[in-house]
Formats: C-alpha cells, sequence, structure tokens
C-alpha cells in the first residue's frame, strides 16, 4: 500500500490531479446523457474511464508544450487546460465555442494552451507533435511535445512513421499510446500484432508499460519521458493499458464487450476510485476536500451545460470566415 | 536585369526568405543529401539541384534532410508551421500526395476553420509536376485541380522563373498552407528575374499578350505554349490574349471575365486531366458569368483521360502543345461546334 513518502506530488497537486480527473469524468457522464436525450449535433467520443492517462501525462506539461490528441479528445483537452465552458459550447455548436462552433466535438483545438487539436482522423495527430516538437526545439523553448494515440491509430503507418522521425531527429517527444483494448469495435488482442513496447523497441525507442487506471503510475512514466525529452534524450513511448466506459462513439451498443466487461472494471479499477483509495489511505488527502471536489465539478459542468444550451448558434456571417488568413 | 533559370530563381527565393527569417527552415528528401553517409554533405541539393548549397549556409538545423517518409515530414511541417516555424517542405514529385493527403487536406488545410480562426499555419510545399519527362505515370502528372478544390489551400503555378521567384516568396510570407508547383521540365527555362526579393500577390493574373480574337487561359507550363501559339497566330492574323492566372487558389476571376468579354472566345490550356480541373472549372466561370458575351463555345485544351504514357511516342501524344491550341483557336474563331464538326 502507498505510504507518503512513495508520492512525490504536493497536496496541492493532488487535489488538482483529481479534481481533473473528476471534471473530465462530469464532462463526459453529462454529455452521456445529454447525447441519450438527442442534444447534441454530430458524433461524439467520450474519454470517461481513460482520465487518468490525460492528467497524469499533461501535470507535467504548461504552455510551452503541445499536445495532439484524438477523436476521443475532451480529456485531453481538459487536462491540457483548454476552457470547458467553451468546449461545452463547442460540442453544441454554438457561437461561443471554443472554436466558434466550427470545430465540434472532434476538432476542439487551443493553440494556446498547445492544444493542438481533437483529430477526427485516426492516426494524423503523431505527424503533428514531431512538427511541434521540431518548432520547441528549434526555437529552443525547452517545450516537449505528446501524441496521444489509440490502440487503433498505433496501427497506422503515420504513428510508425513519426516513431521513426522522432528517433532520428532526435525530437523531444512522448507518445502516449492509449490502448483500451478495443478500436472501434474490433478487439486490440486481435489487432495489434507484437506490442508497443517492442514496437518501440524496434525504433530505439525507450518504452514505459503502465496501468492506465493508475494515475500515479501514469504521472511517475510521464514523469520520466518529459524529463528525457527535455533534456534532448529524444522520444519515449509509454503504453497506458485502459478502459473507455462507453461505446466508441455515443450510440454504440458496445455489443462486442462481454457481458459485464465495464461493470467490473468500473468496481475493480475505476482511476477515481483508486486515487481516492491511494491519497486517503496514505492521508494525504481526506475524504471530504474529494467530496468538496466532487461537488464542485458537477456544480461546474451543471453551469457548462446550461449556459452552452442557451447560448446562440453561429450566424451565416461565420459560414465564410476563418477559411484563410487574407483576402481570397 | 539579369536572366536566371527556374531553378536559380527557387533558389535565391529559398536564400533570401532564409537570410530574412530564421522561422524559415526547409526540409524534405535528400534537399541536401549525404546525410549519415561517409561521402560528400550537400551531396544532392535536392534531386534535381534546387536547394544547393543553401545546407552549407544555413546548416542541418535549418535545412532538414528527412528519411523517406512523406507523411511523416510532411505532417511534421504542418505541426511546425502551427506552433511558431514557418516549413518548406519539398514533396518531391507531387504524385507522392498519395501517401501524405490526410496531412495536408485534412489537418494543414482546416486547423483555421475547425479551429475557429485561431490557428496559423504558416506552410509551404513546394512538389514537381508535369509531364515530358518520360518519367511515366507516376511521376508526371499534375494534380494541382485537387489541391485547389481544398477549402483553406491557396496554390501557385509559376510559369517562369519571374514568376517562381516573387510567388515562392509570397507563399513563404503567407500565413496560409500553400502548394507550389514546379514544373519540372522548366528548371533549365531562363527569364529576367531581378536579384532583390519580391513578392508577386497571390490572385494577380499576368497578361502575357494582348489581342481582340480569343482569349487563352493557360495554367504554369503551358502558359508559355499558349504563348508560343498567340504570337504563330498573330502571323495569321489571329490576335490573342493571353491570361497566365499564376495561382489556381485563389482564381483571378476578374481578369479572366474582363478578358473574355473583350474578346468573346476562350479557349483554355490545361496539363491536367480533362476532367475536373482547370480548364472545365475556367469554362464554368465564364459560361456562367458572361454567357451573353460569348461569340463562340469555350475551347478546352488538355492532356486527354488516361494516365501519362512512358512511351516517348505516346507521351508526345499527351501533352497539350503549340499546334493544338492553335487548332481550337481557330475552331473558336470559326465559330463551328465542336460536337457538330466530329
Amino acid at each position: 500500500m502507498a505510504r507518503e513518502d512513495d508520492v512525490q506530488l504536493s497536496r496541492d497537486d493532488l487535489l488538482n490531479a483529481y479534481k481533473r480527473m473528476r471534471l473530465i469524468r462530469e464532462f463526459e457522464d453529462a454529455l452521456h446523457e445529454e447525447f441519450s436525450a438527442g442534444n447534441i449535433p454530430g458524433f461524439v467520443h467520450l474519454y470517461a474511464g481513460e482520465e487518468a492517462s490525460g492528467v497524469g501525462v499533461c501535470m507535467h506539461l504548461d504552455d510551452r508544450d503541445a499536445i495532439a490528441s484524438t477523436h476521443r479528445g475532451h480529456g485531453h483537452c481538459i487536462a491540457k487546460g483548454c476552457d470547458e465552458r467553451a468546449m461545452m459550447s463547442e460540442i453544441y455548436g454554438r457561437a461561443d465555442g471554443l472554436c466558434g462552433g466550427k470545430g465540434g466535438s472532434m476538432h476542439i483545438a487551443d493553440l494556446s494552451k498547445g492544444m493542438m487539436g481533437a483529430n477526427g482522423i485516426v492516426g494524423g495527430g503523431p505527424p503533428l507533435i514531431c512538427g511541434a516538437a521540431l518548432s520547441a526545439k528549434q526555437r529552443k523553448t525547452g517545450g516537449v511535445a505528446v501524441a496521444f494515440v489509440g490502440d487503433g491509430a498505433s496501427n497506422q503507418g503515420t504513428t510508425f512513421e513519426s516513431y521513426n522521425l522522432a528517433k532520428v531527429w532526435n525530437l523531444p517527444a512522448i507518445f502516449v499510446v492509449e490502448d483500451n483494448g478495443y478500436a472501434e469495435a474490433t478487439a486490440s488482442a486481435w489487432s495489434v500484432s507484437g506490442s508497443q513496447a517492442k514496437r518501440a523497441a524496434g525504433f530505439d525507442i525507450p518504452a514505459i508499460e503502465v496501468d492506465g487506471h493508475d494515475f500515479f503510475a501514469v504521472w511517475e512514466a510521464a514523469r520520466e519521458a518529459i524529463e528525457r525529452a527535455r533534456e534532448g534524450g529524444g522520444p519515449t513511448l509509454i503504453h497506458c493499458r485502459l478502459n473507455r466506459y462507453y461505446g466508441h462513439f455515443e450510440g454504440d451498443a458496445v455489443t462486442y464487450k462481454a457481458p459485464g466487461e465495464v461493470e467490473k472494471v468500473k468496481a475493480e479499477k475505476d482511476c477515481l476510485m483508486l486515487f481516492r483509495q491511494r491519497v486517503t489511505e496514505a492521508g494525504l488527502l481526506d475524504a471530504e476536500a474529494l467530496d468538496q471536489a466532487d461537488r464542485e465539478a458537477k456544480a461546474r459542468i451543471d453551469q457548462c451545460l446550461s449556459e452552452a444550451k442557451a447560448a446562440p448558434a453561429p450566424t451565416e456571417a461565420a459560414l465564410l470566415t476563418d477559411v484563410y488568413t487574407s483576402a481570397y | 536585369m539579369p536572366k536566371k533559370s527556374y531553378r536559380q530563381a527557387i533558389n535565391e527565393a529559398l536564400r533570401q526568405e532564409m537570410e530574412r527569417d530564421e522561422r524559415v527552415i526547409i526540409m524534405g528528401e535528400d534537399i541536401a543529401g549525404g546525410m549519415g553517409a561517409p561521402g560528400e554533405d550537400d551531396a544532392w541539393g535536392g534531386p534535381l539541384g534546387i536547394t544547393k548549397g543553401l545546407m552549407t549556409q544555413f546548416g542541418r538545423e535549418r535545412v532538414l534532410d528527412t528519411p523517406i517518409t512523406e507523411s511523416g515530414f510532411i505532417g511534421a511541417a504542418v505541426g511546425a508551421a502551427a506552433t511558431g516555424l514557418r516549413p518548406v517542405a519539398e514533396l518531391m514529385f507531387v504524385d507522392f500526395m498519395g501517401v501524405c493527403f490526410d496531412q495536408i487536406f485534412n489537418q494543414a488545410a482546416k486547423f483555421k476553420y475547425m479551429f475557429g480562426g485561431k490557428a496559423v499555419t504558416p506552410l509551404t510545399i513546394r512538389t514537381m509536376y508535369g509531364a515530358g519527362f518520360r518519367a511515366a505515370s507516376q511521376h508526371s502528372q499534375c494534380l494541382y485541380p485537387l489541391f485547389t478544390h481544398i477549402p483553406g489551400l491557396k496554390v501557385a503555378l509559376p510559369s517562369n522563373a519571374y514568376e517562381a521567384k516573387g510567388l515562392l516568396i509570397q507563399a513563404i510570407r503567407d500565413d496560409d498552407p500553400v502548394m507550389f508547383f514546379e514544373h519540372k521540365a522548366m528548371y533549365d527555362d531562363e527569364w529576367e528575374v531581378p536579384d532583390e526579393p519580391y513578392a508577386i500577390p497571390f490572385g494577380e493574373a499576368a497578361v502575357t499578350r494582348e489581342g481582340d480574337d480569343v482569349t487563352i487561359v493557360a495554367f504554369g507550363r503551358m502558359v508559355n505554349m499558349a504563348n508560343e501559339a498567340a504570337d504563330n497566330l498573330a502571323k495569321q492574323g489571329v490576335s490573342c490574349t493571353v491570361v497566365d492566372p499564376r495561382t489556381t487558389s485563389p482564381l483571378d476571376r476578374d481578369t479572366i471575365l474582363e478578358t473574355a468579354e473583350e474578346t468573346g472566345r476562350v479557349v483554355v490550356v490545361d496539363e491536367a486531366h480533362p476532367r475536373c480541373n482547370m480548364a472545365t472549372d475556367v469554362a464554368a466561370l465564364v459560361g456562367q458569368e458572361i454567357f451573353g458575351a460569348l461569340k463562340a463555345p469555350v475551347r478546352m485544351v488538355t492532356a486527354p483521360h488516361c494516365p501519362v504514357p512512358f512511351s516517348p511516342a505516346l507521351e508526345d501524344l499527351y501533352i497539350p502543345n503549340a499546334a493544338k491550341i492553335e487548332a481550337a483557336v481557330h475552331e473558336v474563331m470559326s465559330g463551328v461546334h465542336a460536337r457538330a464538326a466530329e
């Protein structure tokens, strides 16, 4: 069992980590309800269950660092500091959305926060973060760049090309493979040959395998990878095994999983539950502080929802703006 | 004014912009050459020597040789452009877009719009296009219409060395992603090119010949064919205006329409395949906007709807030329409807 001296995070850091994870969970749970009620247009892919990965990694990052995300990007956005209120409006297609309602769930981005976008293309992100890492290196900002990819994207050629490029250019790049066991409806146990770590080894890239339900394991792995990158030691792959609680997309009946599969994970390995157990048993945070954080997150998301629903849609004037920087 | 080749003009534009702005970096396969190899550094300076000498001047940090990994490095150029650099990536042959198109049309082109206007992606992709090198089906295509189709991209098609330098400088200074098309058969063509840096604005056509009878709108290398045709036709008493749009995106609709209205007869010349290309685009524009001013149907001179053949005997048939343009001009002058004439 964890002892207090195992944990190198301050009380404030721990509380912030928990708050972030809880905020993501509330955000996603709320969207699940809202989508089921028919209130959200388009495609939505939820991150619930995977919070320890995004937050465990992004806790080490600041605004000079870039991340590229996936179609399952809400958690990465919140973890990297995107405004959840503007995100909610974006998902509802409102004018005051983070992207003016032009991007939606799959394209939320905030470059001022180093968030290079959720991405509708599986495997779209890894080449981009090679560029962001190259930019940080050239401009000597000390920044690093992180690509979150799923087990699905881990089979895309762009991902392999990026491993190679990051290695031969010695880039401050980190590839976080969030392996939730399923690429859409296909098991990674079947679709991924070899292993993520062996794949990295093939490129001479160090790999760390972690239980992605365990915030502390992710945090520690990310610390090592990001330190190495900042010091000029090149790329690292982190393989996070975790679970998603909802379908590939909202509306997915998830008939490909075993009966009770998700319920068992929720009961035994939920990242918020594990975090709470560890910090309370180690006396790092008390239950009341965590309960308070839970209430705050719920209230915040309720507020985001009601404001986003009341926000106006974009007008026709927005249709043709933002295509080009200059007059066209 | 000094004469320089298309190749020299492009090299000079890159050098001058790299001197002006340290955020400008260039990357591509063997753009220096010799990386990690025991022989000469800057061994190639690009497969056709376009970037020769830049590595020596700016170093490997700003002249990056890449592995053969188009998705990887084109994507990296996109990511670098979105995070503070102004990369010029060389996609050796535009035919290779098949292995990196996602990063161009789904990522670079859409960032600004998808992200609500907050992204700036000052990326230039230089790429080689066009037939005439006996390079066969996978190294000879035009493909600029495919990029022109995509909102968010700009597409430049310099028809001579003067335009190559000015349009490339504009591309590098532009805050939007630009596809810069270099015709491989023009690298040795010389033109008057000022020594000092200058930018040619996008969306402003050049009128290279002025005449009263027919307006010829031609793209890229075809501008030179159109000029040759116009000069031949002038001797036969037919005077032609030749319009070189210089960029297909944005397209200078005004100059095309104004000159077409003046002559009332239009021939469009495009080396691309005939379906959904620049010729059909211009023909549709003219038909929609100034139909009443037309004295004859618009004629299109394009490559045929087949892959680019290898055999010199076939490739010569494939590429539009001055004679084909002249024939089309005579057709519109005679007012003969093509279908009826067949």
